[in-house]
């Protein structure tokens, strides 16, 4: 009686923490709610792990090592996990976020390698088990590995390396993966070797999948990889019978992978040819350089000050060398600034600028810059004709016209912000070095466009104290 | 054939529960703008950090003298609560920032 109450408690506590998944998920789609959707999904998460410790098994004082290492467990993850979340600044999130993503890829793979063990021992083995087992072990461990490359890429700690014939590599790697997959799962009896191998090759396979994918691009890995690692979850669900896994990991799998496929769509490309397209890897730096490269024009921190304070309407195309310079609270001094000048200034955000969709969004978001001031893509563009001073902030790909009109261009077919059609151009940017991508720019040698050197933050405090003088 | 059959069968709740949850997943962020791209994605990481149960379950059945379960059980506990402590906390900075200008 007293266990069967237990266990109903569990499922309860199970039943409750979907709920506030899918709540959490729900809410986190809408601006005003997000917040507290992602709190509702936290004390959800909380009860599910209270509920299993207390009610999953009979409290016996014979495991008091593993209750002991459970408690101590939590305690090393939570203190660590949280000093890293605070610590971390607003330009790191999108690893931080990658980083946490590669935790819980580890997580799931340590469980299959565990699981598999314990089948070697107690000798039945069921099919259905073990191909469960193996999928939690190669989706977590590419999941893992893939998400701590990506981590280090953003760190910029990794540059982008494409092993020569790296595509015929990967394909070699996923066959073997699959093939000894099969192999353990048809085999009539089992060694520990051959899981061990398995791991090797899925770390491996995530990090050559991972590295040659580079510039705008990381985001959309980033996402696959997180929808990746909430597979490895519910099948972690599927092992144990668990509802909340299941239902937590799958929500996290579907969502994600459309999450991936929305931001595909942003840049008008398909997911292989993400994966498979590999920007910035090779000699893809060589294309976009066959026209003549006329002249840079240069532009004054006066002369530039000018030009805003007597334009109508000016827009800010951010990207990530504002996050890079932290300028996030400068530039909104500027709109500021120019707002009592009579200045109408707002923000064209392009969905990947920076190294994450929304990473604009959130980092202006920081620096109190009012919602309506920012403008999504199309919108943006749309206004363009009436724009009569663009300010291209440390962006550089998402403003480039090679994709609209160069078809050798690895961004060819990305959408851009039409930058040209406004009535003056501004770049400003640390040197003339190529963006993410690593493609040259013919937006630089434009008629329209002038450039302002330095550091973004510096320019910007700048510019504001000549149009304050003004 | 036999044995996929009864797979199948075995575990149709699951597959069944599995197909409702995909579709669940699709609608419930369908309608997402793209201003909450970061703070959604990171929230959903948090949220696979699910996979800690596991790593529980795994503690809890473990017998005390399998030092083998209990170690890498162990680390995979750390690593769940990363994950889900990490991730809803980032989560929530990122919102903070949000809310601040929602007056």
């Amino acid at each position: 009686m007293m266990e069967l109450l237990g266990l109903s408690i569990l499922e309860l506590c199970y039943i409750a923490a979907s709920i506030t998944f899918i709540m959490g998920l729900k809410m986190l789609s809408s601006p005003d709610k997000a917040r507290k959707g992602n709190l509702i999904a936290a004390y959800g998460m909380g009860i599910a792990i209270l509920a299993t410790i207390l009610f999953k098994e009979e409290l016996t004082a014979d495991k008091w090592l593993n209750y002991a290492l459970i408690l101590a467990g939590l305690i090393v993850g939570t203190v660590i996990g949280t000093r890293m979340a605070l610590k971390v600044k607003m330009t790191a999130m999108p690893q931080m976020v990658s980083f946490f993503n590669g935790m819980g890829g580890a997580c799931a793979a340590v469980i299959s390698l565990v699981e598999f063990d314990h089948l070697l021992h107690t000798g039945k083995v069921e099919m259905s088990m073990l191909i469960v087992i193996i999928l939690g072990l190669i989706i977590g461990g590419v999941s893992f590995s893939g998400s701590i490359i990506a981590y280090g890429k953003l760190e910029g700690k990794i540059g982008d390396k494409a092993l020569p014939a790296g595509q015929v590599i990967n394909i070699v790697l996923l066959l073997v993966m699959i093939g000894l997959g099969v192999f353990i799962a048809m085999a009539d009896t089992q060694e520990a070797l051959y899981i061990y191998i398995l791991l090797g090759v899925s770390l491996l396979y995530g990090v050559l999948f991972v590295m040659p994918i580079g510039g705008a691009d990381m985001p959309v890995v980033i996402s696959l990889l997180n929808s990746f690692t909430g597979m490895a979850a519910a099948l972690g669900g599927f092992l144990y019978g668990n509802q909340a896994m299941l239902t937590g990991g799958i929500l996290v799998g579907s969502a994600g992978t459309i999450l991936t496929v929305l931001m595909c769509t942003a840049m008008n490309r398909s997911l292989t040819n993400v994966l498979i397209g590999s920007f910035g890897g090779g000699g893809a730096g060589a294309s976009g350089q066959s026209g003549e490269q006329g002249t840079v024009k240069e532009i004054s921190v006066t002369d530039a000050a000018i030009l805003l304070a007597y334009a109508n309407k000016v827009s800010v195309v951010p990207g990530y060398g504002l996050a890079v310079a932290q300028a996030q609270h400068t530039v909104h001094n500027l709109e500021k600034i120019l707002d009592d000048k009579g200045v109408e200034m707002n923000y064209a955000i392009h969905p990947v600028a920076g190294r994450m969709p929304g990473h604009m969004n959130v980092l202006l978001a920081e620096a109190d810059v009012p919602y309506p001031k920012l403008m999504e893509m199309e919108d943006a563009n749309d206004d363009m004709d009436n724009t009569d001073v663009v300010l291209v902030i440390g962006a550089n790909d998402v403003v480039n016209p090679a994709a609209e009109n160069d078809p050798s261009s690895p961004i060819y077919g990305m959408p851009i912000i039409d930058v040209i059609k406004a009535k003056n151009i501004i770049v400003m940017k640390r040197s003339m070095g190529k963006g993410y991508a690593g493609i040259e720019n013919e937006l630089f040698f434009h008629d329209k466009n002038r450039m302002l050197f330095g550091d973004a933050k510096d320019s910007l405090e700048k510019l504001i104290s000549e149009v304050k003088n003004l | 054939m036999q044995d996929l059959l009864s797979l199948f069968y075995e575990n149709r709740e699951f597959i069944f529960l599995i197909i409702v949850s995909i579709f669940l997943g699709i609608e419930v962020i369908s309608n997402v703008p793209a201003v909450l791209h970061t703070p959604l994605m990171s929230g959903a990481n948090a949220i696979h950090g699910v996979v800690i149960i596991g790593s529980i379950i795994i503690m809890l059945e473990a017998s005390p003298d399998n030092y083998f379960a209990l170690i890498l059980g162990f680390f995979a506990v750390v690593l769940g609560t990363l994950n889900v402590v990490g991730g809803f906390v980032v989560t929530n900075r990122m919102l903070e920032m949000f809310k601040k200008k929602e007056k």
